[in-house]
């Protein structure tokens, strides 16, 4: 399940979820990426996170098959934010449920090192002072491609 | 053809999106963001170093090299920073 949306996730509430949809599952992985209170040494007021809308859900889903056909997955949950959050809001959720926690912890990392470089996303961190848009990190595209496909 | 700006790219060009009637020589990316640099100071300035924009085609990564178009939708934008 692919989500893309403003309002805020519970993880408790999508990994109940997720392991209330198969009995087959014995593993669930998850990773929730917040927004720091400072970056580069400066407070952080709020960051914008600007999306692709017509674009994002596709590129999600594309990444997600790669990990099902890499993995053996019983489900898999993402859930990406946009717009205007506050320090210690969390922008990502992605849940990976497999019978075996070696496919459940290597497919979550998969997805999320794949969104870093592929899902239209662009972060604007506001400080008090000035507003700069994140730029990539060549270390985020080592990362990624690292995986064999 | 429809393009869209995002990221800094989007705020140095003032708008989010235009439409624009290509010209015969434009075949590919390179040359849409060659012409696009003319359209004006601000154009010019945000599209001035190729290396960093990146370029989807109806909603797919492509490279910038890539052929167009004119019905095709464009997206201009610095390398994404998702997750």
């Amino acid at each position: 399940m692919i989500k893309i949306q403003k309002k805020d996730f519970n993880p408790q509430i999508e990994i109940k979820r997720l392991s209330n949809s198969k009995k087959d599952i014995g593993a669930i992985v998850s990773f929730v990426g917040l927004v720091r209170e400072r970056s580069k040494g400066k407070r952080l007021v709020s960051m914008k996170i600007e999306q692709y809308s017509k674009m994002l859900k596709k590129e999600i889903a594309k990444i997600e098959e790669r990990a099902r056909n890499k993995w053996k997955l019983e489900d898999v949950i993402i859930i990406h934010r946009y717009g205007l959050l506050k320090p210690g809001d969390r922008i990502v959720l992605v849940a990976t449920a497999s019978k075996h926690r070696k496919s459940a912890f290597g497919s979550c990392e998969f997805i999320i090192d794949w969104l870093k470089i592929k899902a239209p996303i662009w972060k604007e961190e506001r400080s008090p002072s000035s507003g700069l848009w994140v730029k990539s990190r060549r270390d985020d595209f080592r990362k990624a491609t690292e995986w064999k496909n | 053809m429809k393009i869209l700006y995002f990221s800094w790219i989007r705020t140095k060009i003032g708008k989010d999106k235009e439409v624009v009637i290509l010209p015969k020589n434009v075949k590919n990316g390179s040359d849409l963001v060659d012409f696009l640099k003319t359209k004006g100071p601000k154009h010019a300035d945000a599209l001035k170093n190729k290396k960093v924009i990146r370029m989807a085609i109806n909603f797919e990564h492509t490279a910038l090299n890539h052929p167009i178009k004119k019905n095709d939708e464009i997206a201009l934008f610095p390398p994404v920073t998702g997750g």
